[in-house]
């Protein structure tokens, strides 16, 4: 493995990925992306899933009975008939 | 019971983040960054009431904070019977614990966590190892980086369809799923990741890699399935 980021090879880059994103670095200025395509479009196709996942599952109201339920066990609990299985 | 008419915004819909960050930073939550909203006052009103044994106000947090926790719980069970009954589960414990919170985080964000543990003991009791995100670790000839390059239909074409994402998301291994949704969709950082999961925060960004590759992969054939011949 050469020490030079610029001449690493495709594999040692997308080996180092997942730190260098994790580490919250620009990777998309790292020297190896300046004259390998491939790399460019891969981590452009992560960061796409990064930025979809934020629209992700739109939040959604649980039904009445989930409340009601929460009442019946609060109830049951207040009353001495606690179940820590539950 | 009255329900709230606004309720708490959930912490996961930062819409500031930069583009060159995306990947590496969670999505827009953080213990101490929960938005100010209008509900601030409620929620506090109605917290220091709960706190002292009153139900009403104790309805009245569940009615502010029902779709996060139920949204929560719906996204890593994928199944809405057993999100029901986490979210229920969820908000029993927050009655049992709701007097020890003191305060060192916002309380939306307690009891973000509180349901992510509530969810994970259920996913622990039905077997998910989580030893098995280590297993997932180990590159196979299908998923090694070796085929994430060379080919040249890398980029994704398009805007990428939600509904295609969040069907592959589904389609996901349990572990990799889980640490998707917990980073990518409810924002937590690889260090609360590493803490709930009690696995190593290099294994987090690991898994967190893999789990995007094979929705990268799932969205490329899906795609290759909408060309036409």
């Amino acid at each position: 493995m050469t020490g030079d980021p610029a001449k690493m090879s495709c594999a040692e880059f997308q080996a180092q990925l997942p730190e260098l994103i994790a580490t919250g670095e620009d990777a998309a200025a790292h020297p190896h992306l300046q004259s390998c395509q491939d790399c460019r479009a891969f981590l452009a196709s992560l960061e796409a899933i990064a930025e979809a996942a934020r629209q992700l599952f739109p939040s959604v109201e649980p039904p009445d009975e989930v409340w009601e339920r929460i009442e019946s066990a609060i109830r049951r609990e207040a009353a001495g008939s606690f179940d820590p299985g539950l | 019971m009255a329900d709230s008419p606004t309720p708490a915004q959930a912490p996961n819909r930062s819409q500031s983040r930069r583009g060159a960050d995306v990947l590496g930073a969670a999505a827009g939550r953080s213990a101490t960054s929960i938005p100010a909203g209008s509900s601030n006052s409620v929620e506090a009103g109605a917290l220091t009431r709960a706190q002292a044994g009153d139900h009403e106000a104790f309805a009245q947090l569940y009615a502010l904070h029902k779709r996060q926790i139920y949204s929560l719980c719906l996204r890593m069970v994928g199944n809405i019977v057993e999100a029901e009954d986490l979210t229920q589960e969820a908000f029993l414990q927050l009655h049992r614990k709701i007097a020890t919170f003191r305060g060192d985080s916002a309380f939306s964000t307690w009891l973000h966590r509180l349901a992510v543990n509530v969810v994970l003991m259920r996913l622990r009791k039905k077997g998910l190892s989580l030893i098995s995100l280590d297993e997932a670790m180990e590159p196979t000839p299908t998923e090694g980086p070796s085929r994430s390059f060379g080919s040249a239909d890398l980029r994704l074409t398009g805007a990428i369809d939600r509904l295609a994402l969040e069907r592959a998301v589904a389609e996901l291994p349990a572990g990799y799923r889980l640490i998707f949704i917990l980073h990518d969709v409810e924002g937590f950082e690889h260090n609360e990741i590493a803490s709930m999961l009690d696995c190593s925060i290099g294994n987090s960004k690991s898994q967190l890699h893999k789990a995007r590759l094979k929705l990268r992969d799932a969205l490329r054939a899906q795609n290759r399935q909408k060309e036409p011949s």
